[in-house]
């Protein structure tokens, strides 16, 4: 389960309408071991593409090391799918590089509906996992939760491929 | 005095859990092979089989991305610290692309 602020999910969206039709992309930063992910940093997409994404690799070293200095480390990885459901592709499953962090997806196809989606990617195996969004603002035991069920809870890219 | 080398979480079962290691060589490639010693493995996921650094892998030279100093010929030298990261990309590429990519990776 990711527990993630309303505040923070509402900065993700917008970032990714903002850059709509590209893919955007970011991380939410967080102590080193709470799972709490709490500083948004929005990052450039290299590939300013619409199918594609890829961190600036000298964005990504000064945020890296920013997160070093802080005792933080990446809890969530976020990007948009501009057209497609909020689900990793099999780009997604083979690069993801963050075993331990929260892959945070973002369907941008319909403008007036907030398609929310995350995932643990693990050696290419993709599990969803239920998203809780916590709206410290209204009142703190008030929670929304989004799991879409129209995909198979996991997907072992590695099998299906068969290689 | 020896290059400080930054592993990534990712690649750290190959330094059996260290976050920083230490190797020696005036190249990058140098370098590379003297950690293969130590760290069995840590070699084949920065470098192809054909002798090229992945394309998902970023390395960096105090504060240089290597790609722009000549990849795996960059030169090193005692007291720099090289840093690796996994790359962050992806996206909803098509079908075939995706495939490639990942055979690329192989």
């Amino acid at each position: 389960m990711l527990t993630i602020g309303r505040d923070i999910i509402d900065a993700i969206v917008a970032h990714a309408r903002r850059d709509h039709p590209d893919e955007a992309c970011g991380i939410v930063a967080g102590p080193l071991g709470s799972d709490n992910p709490i500083r948004h940093v929005p990052m450039d997409n290299a590939e300013r593409s619409t199918t594609f994404y890829r961190f600036d690799s000298m964005e990504q070293l000064r945020v890296w090391r920013e997160m070093d200095d802080r005792d933080e480390e990446p809890v969530v990885v976020y990007h948009s799918h501009t057209a497609t459901e909020a689900y990793p592709s099999r780009t997604d499953a083979s690069l993801a590089g963050e075993p331990k962090a929260h892959y945070l997806l973002i369907s941008t196809r319909d403008p007036s509906t907030e398609e929310i989606r995350s995932f643990r990617i693990v050696d290419g195996t993709v599990t969803e996992e239920p998203v809780r969004i916590v709206d410290a603002s209204v009142d703190p035991t008030a929670v929304t939760t989004y799991m879409f069920g129209q995909s198979p809870a996991t997907v072992d890219y590695e099998c299906s491929t068969g290689h | 005095m020896a290059i400080e080398v930054r592993i990534p979480t990712i690649l750290r079962q190959y330094t059996g859990g260290v976050k920083v290691v230490e190797g020696t060589g005036d190249t990058l490639a140098d370098l590379l092979a003297d950690l293969d010693a130590s760290y069995s493995g840590l070699r084949a996921r920065l470098v192809t089989e054909d002798g090229g650094l992945h394309r998902f892998v970023n390395v960096y030279v105090n504060d240089e991305d290597v790609r722009f100093l000549g990849a795996l010929d960059a030169k090193v030298n005692d007291g720099d610290t090289v840093t690796i990261l996994p790359a962050v990309a992806g996206g909803a590429l098509a079908f075939a692309a995706a495939e490639a990519l990942a055979d690329d990776l192989r």
